[in-house]
Formats: structure tokens, C-alpha cells, sequence
């Protein structure tokens, strides 16, 4: 839940360093100390939270203390090497973390490999279908909002801008529920599927696990309705929420577009303010908005958490939630360095596209 | 959040005192739309704080009182009679709930946003002007912790502090340390960036001639000059510290309920009652986030654009590109950008 007002840090005074590094290197020499840098980032936060988590206790007092006798906890604990010193463990969990073994989780004892694959793909279909529809609320408006500029369209489309942030995702997926499906009756209340489909869809052979592609897939039309209408309201709850960010974005932009020398040259040619708007000047405005994307990929998943809680969407975010409730520092642990790797490659690939765009961030 | 372009704004020193306070000098320089728009933002907050302070007077019963004189608090009770929003499954007043909820809102912000201003603008200034490897190992912490979910980091934060949930105070200090730590990296950002500006100043070069101490230079000319910028940061934090403590209450990571009232808990509780069509224990609370929220940020915004004297709403003609009336600070920074390419 960053500001709506968030600068993109990537171009700005945080790589400050990188910048005086590659001072006079090409784009080859920025991407290779770029890509160098995902490792800190994730190795800053993997450190962080497992320090943080361990200052609670280890995970197995955590998660059983109070079910277990003493005797059986000490066991326990031993057998899994908690008694040991603490460093000795973090090193041996970052040896593990780059084989890829996350480990196994407390409360249900599976593989958190296996556990975040399945929930992070009904995580991945949320954000995608939030982030479409923060697009398409987003870039129309403001369009709108920068042709309409400081008239009424505009006045309301900000105050719009700004209720999309002050909306916590949880009140308005609150507000849909009563209006859409309990008052209304158009859509169902929570999950992604009816119980039917998600058995359809979970038998399939190598299913995806995005749902909408699973049904695709098989041909299954049914379930394809079935998936479409329990996505929407997420989507919406979760898409209004960065919405309010693009439609500002865009809207910036595209005005500040409109009064540039090749636009004026268009308009004394005579060319209609309609095609102005959506030839000329929408293009180069949203150059930015990839950027502020990759932000918004933080943001989105952040959201994502209260999304899935709230319309019980079993995803990482549902699943995080419930591993928090019941203790299980293993899985949470997994499920946040899972989030910190895809916050880290994201930024690298935005990062590698600002400068690929720009050649000025990268010098 | 860092618009090298926000300025302070002009102040006249034969204005009397009271003019020159940060708010009313913003208003004075207000017109038209922005002006409704700063003054509809400072109704809300006044709102907002006003229920803080008076709550024990405004609330006709206790957070979690759930029963009177009169024997218990019917449950589930709709709006209307002896209760103004109804009563929750538990018996509690939804009313009185939200009332009390902007007292501890008002607790956490002030304590959240002071410390993080606290630790963030001193690592800021002694990054910002010492530089070398410490500069560089503090912008990397800042930049994984600025990227990383928000959410996740305060999650995490409220488990390593009271390994969930806590008492009132426990509890408000657990959520404002949570909150405290995604914030210092903005705060730090911006105080480095600024420093790093300030340090190559004349005024800074002259007073290490005369033989200042480093102390001495970071104490009375660098910091004068970096905070300008914190008003603005202040009133955008406290409504992002606002929405942080409701998602932890959501989530259940918040203040217990008999220790406090707390919106995003109450919401949380009412998700359960939405099947059964029961609004009002959720849309109250819930409203009552977004309208503090919408207050706090109408005033940062208006603030931003004011102190921008390319974004203030323009009282003659408009010409060329000029401004947007009001804009936030960063796409308007984006927009120099664009436009400059």
C-alpha cells in the first residue's frame, strides 16, 4: 500500500552508486551490475526476516508449545537442529535456500517448495487479472482527465484517484460483497471456483493452476464462466487500488505531452484533438508507466494478501495469513523470500527496460 | 516521494506570525479548486482528530463494553435506537467502536511517524554527509526494504515484536514499529538526497573554512535546510500509517479488542456477517478509514502542489505547458522529464 504518489526510486537517487560505478560503461556493463545487485537485495531481506522471525523463539515451540509435553518439544526441537547456535543455522539455511529446498512446513508437513507453487499461481492470476484491470480503468481515464483538463471530468476523476487509495482493498472487496453477491445475487461471494470446477480443473493433466488457462485449455466453457465470475470482484478490489495510480500517471503525463512543439505542429495541421490525444501524445506518456509498473507489482502483491483473505482467493496471501495464525515461521519464512525474489527480479527487469528506453538513466 | 522541485513557500516576513504557519500560509496562496479541495481535506482531519481527543465525551459507551444497566447489548442489533450504528455478533456498540478506533489511530500515527522521522532524517543527514561505504551499505538496506511489500514488512515487524497481538500500548507500539520500519527508508531517501545537494553548497564550504565541526555543520546548516520537505512527508505518512494498521488488524495482527478499538480488526469481523447481509458492522468502520484517509491525504496534496510553484492552481491565463493545477509530487517530477526527453 505505497503512497499514490510513489517516484519510481529505481532511476532516481537510489542507484546513485551504480550510477557513479558505471560512469562512462555501456548498457552491457549497467545490466551485469544490475543483475549483481538482485543478490543483495534479496540476501538483505532472507537475513532480515529469518533473524526477526528467530527473536520470536524457534518455529516448532511456536507453532506446537502448549500441544506437546516438554520432553516431546525438546526432542522436536533437536531432531530439526533448533538448539543449535543460531548463525550456524542461518548459514545452512541459505545453503539450502540455493539448492532450492525451502524446506517443509510445520502445521501440514509438505514441501514449501510444492506449497508455493500451487498457491503462487492462483497469486500470479489475481495480479494479472488486477493489474488488467487497473490498465483499463486507468489509461482511459486519464485520458480523459488530461483532455478534459481543470474542468469538471478532471476535478472528479482526481477525487476518484485519490478514494482508490484511501480505500483500503479489504472495504471495498467488503463493499462488493454486500452489493454484487449478497444484495444482488450476481456474482458468488468468495473462492475461485465452484467446488465442481476446481475439481475439474485440479484433475487435469499438468494443470497450470491459473485457472481461466486450465479451463481454456481442456475446453471446459463451464468452468471458464464459473472461473470468470468468481475473478471479478477480486480483480476489481485489487485493480481499483493501483487504478487511482495509472489514471494519475497517465493523466500527468499525457498534459504534459500535449504541450510539446510536435503536438502543436500537429494541431496547426489541423489534426482532430481526438487523434492528437490518442496518436501523439498517448504514446510517449506511457514510457513511465512501465516503470511505476514494476512498483506496482510490490504494491500489488501486498495487496494481494488482504485480497485473497478477504474473498478467501487460496493463494500465497490466504496461505500466509493462515501459516501466520497457526505459527508456522517455515512456510512464512519461504513465502516472504518467494515474494522478495519476484519484488527483486521484477525491479531488475523494469530497471533493464527504463534503460533500454532511456539511454540517460544508465550513464 | 523526493520532488527536487517542491519549494518552500514564499514567506513574506512582514506577514504577522500567524500567517506564516505552514497550513494558513497555504491557504492564503489557495484559489478556486484547490482551495476546496486543502480545505475539505483539513474539515476531515479536524474531524478526525477532534473524535480522537473527545472520544471518551462522544462515545456513549466503551470499546468493548458489551453490556449496561439495562442488561447485555443485544447482538447483530440494526442501526437505529439506543444504538446509533447497531451492535456487532459480540454485543459491541459499532458506534462507539469507531470512535474510539480514531483515538488509537491518532496514538499510532504520532508515535509511528515521529520515530521513523526521528531515525530516518539522522541516518539520512549522516549517509547523506559522511558518504563512502557506509552511504552506499545504508542505500542498499533501503532500497530492498523500500521495494519489499509494505504489508509484509510491518507482518513480519508485529510477529518479531509480540509475536502477534498485545495490549493496548504493547500493542500500539508493536503497530508503530512495524509501520516505523517501512517508513524510515522513504525518510532516509529523501534527507540523504537532500543532504548530498546541500553538501556542495557554499554556505556548507564556508563554515567548514571557518573551522565548523562536522556536527556542528550537519546540525545547524544542513538539517535546517533538508527537512523543508517534511510537513508534506508527515501528513502523506499518516495516512499510509493509517491503512498499514488496518491491514495488520485485518489480518489480525493488530491491537486485541478489549485492549483498544481498532478499524481494520472490526472489519476483519465483519467479513463474516457480509453473507448474511448485515452491512453495518463493517461499513462504518470501514468508512471511517477511507474518510480519514481521503482528509489526510487532500491536505499532503494540496500541500505539494501549493509549495510547487508549477503545480499552483494558476490565477491568470494558463500558459503553454505551465502546470497541472495539482498534481502529486512524483509524476509532476515525471512530467519534467517527459517533457524535457
Amino acid at each position: 500500500m505505497t503512497t499514490l504518489i510513489e517516484a519510481p526510486p529505481e532511476d532516481g537517487e537510489g542507484l546513485l552508486p551504480i550510477k557513479k560505478k558505471t560512469s562512462g560503461g555501456g548498457l552491457g556493463r549497467y545490466i551485469l551490475i544490475r543483475f549483481f545487485l538482485i543478490f543483495p537485495t534479496i540476501l538483505i531481506l532472507v537475513t532480515m526476516v529469518f533473524f526477526l522471525m528467530r527473536t520470536t523463539g524457534d518455529p516448532i515451540t511456536a507453532a506446537l508449545g502448549g500441544r506437546l509435553p516438554q520432553e516431546q518439544l525438546q526432542e522436536r526441537i533437536a531432531a530439526a537442529g533448533y538448539d543449535r547456535p543460531i548463525f550456524v543455522q542461518y548459514f545452512e539455511y541459505l545453503a539450502q535456500l540455493i539448492t532450492g529446498n525451502f524446506g517443509t512446513t510445520l502445521s501440514d508437513n509438505r514441501p514449501v517448495a510444492e506449497m508455493l507453487a500451487t498457491y503462487g499461481a492462483a497469486t500470479l492470476e489475481l495480479t494479472i487479472n488486477a493489474l488488467l484491470v487497473a490498465l483499463a480503468v486507468g489509461i482511459p481515464l486519464g485520458l480523459i482527465a488530461a483532455h478534459r483538463r481543470d474542468k469538471g471530468p478532471d476535478a472528479g476523476l482526481r477525487v476518484f484517484a485519490i478514494l482508490c487509495y484511501a480505500t483500503p482493498v479489504f472495504f471495498s472487496g467488503l463493499l462488493f460483497k454486500l452489493t454484487f453477491s449478497v444484495w444482488l445475487g450476481w456474482l458468488p461471494v468468495a473462492g475461485r471456483a465452484t467446488p465442481a470446477t476446481e475439481l475439474a480443473l485440479t484433475s487435469l493433466e499438468a494443470p497450470t493452476g491459473i485457472y481461466w488457462l486450465d479451463a481454456i485449455r481442456s475446453g471446459n466453457m463451464a468452468a471458464l464462466a464459473d472461473v470468470m465470475a468468481h475473478a471479478v470482484l477480486p480483480a476489481l478490489a485489487l485493480g481499483l487500488l493501483t487504478a487511482g495510480i495509472f489514471l494519475r500517471l497517465v493523466r500527468t503525463n499525457v498534459i504534459g505531452t500535449l504541450g510539446k512543439d510536435y503536438v502543436e505542429a500537429g494541431r496547426s495541421r489541423g489534426v482532430s484533438e481526438y487523434r492528437l490525444l490518442t496518436k501523439h501524445a498517448y504514446k510517449p506518456a506511457l514510457i513511465p508507466i512501465i516503470t511505476v509498473m514494476g512498483l506496482q507489482i510490490a504494491v500489488l502483491l501486498g495487496g494481494a494478501v488482504l485480497t485473497e483473505t478477504t474473498f478467501e482467493w487460496k493463494g500465497l496471501g490466504f496461505q500466509l495469513a493462515t501459516y501466520l495464525t497457526a505459527r508456522d515461521f517455515v512456510a512464512v519464512q519461504g513465502i516472504v523470500v518467494l515474494l522478495a525474489v519476484i519484488v527483486a527480479v521484477t525491479n531488475f527487469f523494469v530497471d533493464i527496460v527504463a534503460a533500454l528506453i532511456d539511454p540517460r538513466v544508465r550513464y | 516521494m523526493t520532488t527536487t522541485a517542491v519549494t518552500e513557500p514564499v514567506k513574506d516576513p512582514k506577514d504577522p506570525w500567524f500567517r506564516r504557519l505552514p497550513v494558513i500560509s497555504h491557504f492564503n496562496k489557495s484559489v478556486g479548486l484547490q482551495r476546496g479541495m486543502l480545505v475539505a481535506g483539513l474539515v476531515l482531519t479536524g474531524l478526525f482528530l477532534l473524535t480522537a481527543v473527545f472520544a471518551p465525551l462522544i462515545a456513549p459507551y466503551g470499546f468493548s463494553q458489551i453490556s449496561d444497566a439495562d442488561g447485555n447489548f443485544p447482538a447483530q442489533q440494526p442501526p437505529g435506537g439506543k444504538f446509533l450504528m447497531g451492535t456487532t455478533v459480540g454485543g459491541y456498540d459499532v458506534f462507539s467502536r469507531v470512535v474510539w478506533g480514531a483515538q488509537t489511530a491518532v496514538l499510532v500515527i504520532i508515535v509511528a511517524v515521529i520515530m521513523s522521522i526521528f531515525i530516518g532524517v539522522a541516518l539520512g543527514l549522516v549517509s547523506g554527509y559522511i558518504g563512502g561505504w557506509l552511504d552506499r551499505t545504508l542505500v542498499v538496506i533501503a532500497d530492498a526494504v523500500y521495494a519489499f511489500p509494505p504489508l509484509l514488512v510491518a507482518i513480519v515487524m508485529a510477529i518479531a515484536i509480540s509475536g502477534g497481538r498485545s495490549s493496548l500500548w504493547g500493542g500500539i507500539l508493536a503497530a508503530a514499529i512495524s509501520i516505523t520500519v517501512v517508513f524510515i527508508p522513504q525518510y532516509f531517501r529523501v534527507i540523504r538526497a537532500e543532504t548530498i545537494r546541500l553538501k556542495a553548497e557554499p554556505f556548507v564550504e564556508s563554515a567548514k573554512v571557518v573551522g565548523a565541526s562536522n556536527i556542528r555543520i550537519m546540525r545547524l546548516h544542513v538539517f535546517k535546510n533538508a527537512t523543508r520537505t517534511l510537513p508534506l512527508i508527515f501528513t502523506l505518512n499518516a495516512s499510509e500509517a493509517i491503512l498499514t494498521l488496518a491491514g495488520l488488524g485485518f489480518l489480525g495482527f493488530g491491537i486485541e479488542p478489549t485492549s483498544a478499538a481498532e478499524w481494520g480488526f472490526d472489519l476483519n469481523k465483519a467479513l463474516a456477517d457480509t453473507t448474511s447481509g448485515i452491512w453495518w458492522t463493517g461499513v462504518f468502520p470501514g468508512l471511517a478509514i477511507v474518510l480519514t484517509v481521503l482528509g489526510l491525504t487532500l491536505v499532503g496534496e494540496s500541500i505539494n502542489d501549493l509549495n510547487d510553484p508549477r503545480l499552483r492552481g494558476r490565477r491568470k491565463a494558463a500558459s503553454g505547458k505551465g502546470g497541472p493545477q495539482s498534481t502529486p509530487g512524483a509524476p509532476a517530477a515525471r512530467e519534467e522529464e517527459v517533457s524535457s526527453s
